[in-house]
């Protein structure tokens, strides 16, 4: 009952954040708004009881990332005429429809499952690491590798500007 | 079950004489209760943060060989009061160009970012509002908020030195929140777990029973993870954002009246709770000497609170030593500068850092818990950082005598220095 009525708030407010990262017009905003919504899905992460989720989601997206996206927005300082108006081009388009596949594919795959009921040990840092470290190391592994190779890859980068 | 379950349970019991479990209402209490707790901890911020502020320009005014405040209450007690109502009679200013909905949501979402940690920090045995499985990783994400409130307020203000000041805050605080996540990573490694609660339980009451003298490399990770706190807390020398000399105040120049003072309550509460996160991950946070969890465990009744009562005062007394360490501090050092500051986090501080991530594992694997290398270990660990405070100390008390004259001329007159001076 309480998790229906907090889903449902919390679902609704981030759709909402979510309809404010297209719709606001400085981007700004829109960040903030983004910034919003990841929280929002935190929030029902820590509701399936994905504890260490949540909190990465917030470390790394809302943390890390969102601050990269408002010092470029920060930098750029764009003006008025930049601020783009409303606009359908065909990216637009191909854009939407991608997203709808998306949708429709994640709300396929998700309509089967059932929630979770009572308290579940599977997003503690245990469990999580316990899966990570047996059933998916090798996964894990290469995604390491190929996380390197992009640190790696922005020095090289970068070092040149230096 | 956390601690509000607890009392509303027991609350139920004792006001309605129905049992809980089958009653309708329960989380109407809960709710009640939680919000009771947050008031209190609301409380518990304003109450440290005003007084500190008082002590802060005490211990300055000493240390720059004036006075400081000593006019509102016995010795100036008061001060922060009055500091207080001025900021709330003050008119809310928006200056014109500003973008007004980021430029007022601001500080809420600093002071939020800042408050929402105080969610995790165990005060006492059994006093800790929830008991995250990922406490550590929570702490830092939440600071993260502290960030973006502090970009939106330079961005809101439409001043460029508010802007510089959000810049650089930025860029110091997520520079600097490295060096904490991996200073931290080397308790939770030992502890083998996320959970403050389960660090502190992983300690013991006695000094040689703390994390920070276990071994060479968590007393290193301790000094690291200090430094890099005081970083992420703004303070000197790492006070950038706020540089008078250069950006007026930084972040927070056009702010007027009671968003200022959020401002600054986050400001301080942010000094205890990077003083309460290391006395909680090094220090051995609320364990009472010769008491085990145990002992507190199995006792009951007025026993049980006494032990409660006691955990708080001790886990508050090691918190409060540092945070006067730290306003020592930032009467002490000089400010960095900017490219000094990023040296200082990216050439040595993250390194080091790793380094000791990888020290404490190889110690872990060699040294059983328990041998008699351990112990050893202990004891020198504790006798050098014994060597430092005693160091420390002398140094204080010899700068102290150094104008004690001079205050002692004072003595009976206005402007008298403080009742508890040293002999």
């Amino acid at each position: 009952m309480t998790e229906a009525v907090l889903f449902w708030i919390l679902a609704v407010l981030a759709v909402i954040g979510g309809i404010g990262v297209i719709a606001s017009r400085r981007a700004m905003y829109s960040a903030m708004s983004l910034v919003w919504t990841l929280f929002c899905l935190a929030s029902l992460y820590v509701l399936l009881r994905a504890h260490l989720l949540a909190a990465l989601q917030v470390l790394v997206y809302a943390g890390a990332i969102m601050m990269l996206f408002v010092f470029v927005v920060m930098l750029l300082s764009m003006t008025d005429e930049e601020k783009g108006k409303a606009r359908a081009s065909g990216y637009g388009i191909a854009g939407s429809l991608a997203a709808g596949t998306i949708l429709v594919g994640v709300a396929f795959a998700v309509a089967g499952q059932p929630s979770p009921e009572g308290p579940l040990a599977v997003g503690t840092v245990r469990a999580v690491a316990l899966e990570l470290y047996t059933e998916h190391v090798l996964a894990f592994q290469v995604t390491a590798v190929l996380l390197l190779a992009a640190i790696i890859g922005a020095t090289v980068v970068a070092i040149r500007r230096i | 079950m956390n601690i509000f379950q607890s009392i509303g349970d027991q609350l139920i019991g004792w006001l309605f004489e129905v049992d809980p479990a089958t009653w309708p209402y329960t989380y109407l209490v809960y709710a009640l209760l939680i919000a009771l707790g947050g008031g209190l901890t609301f409380g518990f911020v304003a109450i440290f943060a005003g007084p500190v502020t008082w002590v802060e320009r005490r211990v300055a005014g000493r240390m720059m060989s004036r006075i400081g405040p000593n006019r509102v209450g016995p010795q100036g007690v008061l001060q922060w009061l009055c500091d207080g109502l001025k900021c709330w009679m003050k008119e809310d200013l928006v200056p014109a160009c500003a973008d007004r909905p980021l430029f007022r949501f601001a500080p809420y979402l600093v002071f939020g970012g800042m408050f929402g940690t105080f969610a995790v920090l165990p005060f006492g045995a059994n006093i800790v509002a929830t008991e995250l499985n990922v406490g550590i990783l929570y702490l830092l994400a939440v600071t993260g908020f502290v960030v973006i409130g502090m970009l939106m307020a330079g961005w809101g203000s439409n001043s460029k030195w508010a802007m510089f000041g959000g810049i650089r805050s930025a860029a110091q605080l997520v520079s600097y929140e490295i060096p904490v996540a991996f200073a931290l990573m080397t308790v939770v490694l030992v502890a083998g777990s996320m959970s403050l609660q389960e660090l502190v339980l992983g300690q013991g009451g006695m000094p040689w029973e703390w994390f920070v003298f276990r071994n060479p490399f968590l007393f290193a990770a301790f000094f690291l993870f200090f430094t890099a706190a005081i970083a992420e807390g703004n303070r000197t020398p790492f006070d950038l954002p706020e540089a008078e000399s250069e950006l007026v105040a930084g972040y927070n120049v056009e702010y007027s009246g009671m968003r200022y003072l959020f401002f600054m309550f986050a400001e301080w509460a942010n000094l205890w709770v990077m003083s309460a996160i290391a006395t909680v991950a090094f220090l051995g946070g609320w364990q009472i000497p010769g008491v085990s969890p145990e002992v507190i465990a199995a006792s009951e009744g007025w026993t049980f609170v006494g032990w409660q009562a006691l955990s708080v005062a001790i886990f508050v007394a090691k918190a409060s030593v540092l945070v006067f360490f730290v306003i020592q501090l930032r009467w002490t050092l000089p400010r960095l500068r900017i490219d000094q500051l990023m040296v200082t986090c990216w050439k040595y501080l993250v390194p080091l850092s790793l380094a000791c991530i990888l020290g404490v594992l190889v110690l872990m694997l060699l040294i059983p818990e328990g041998s008699l290398v351990d112990m050893l270990l202990r004891v020198v660990m504790l006798a050098v950082g014994l060597a430092i405070a005693i160091t420390y100390l002398r140094k204080v008390r010899a700068t102290y005598l150094a104008t004690r004259e001079t205050y002692r001329n004072m003595e009976g007159k206005d402007q008298w220095y403080p009742a508890y001076r040293l002999p």
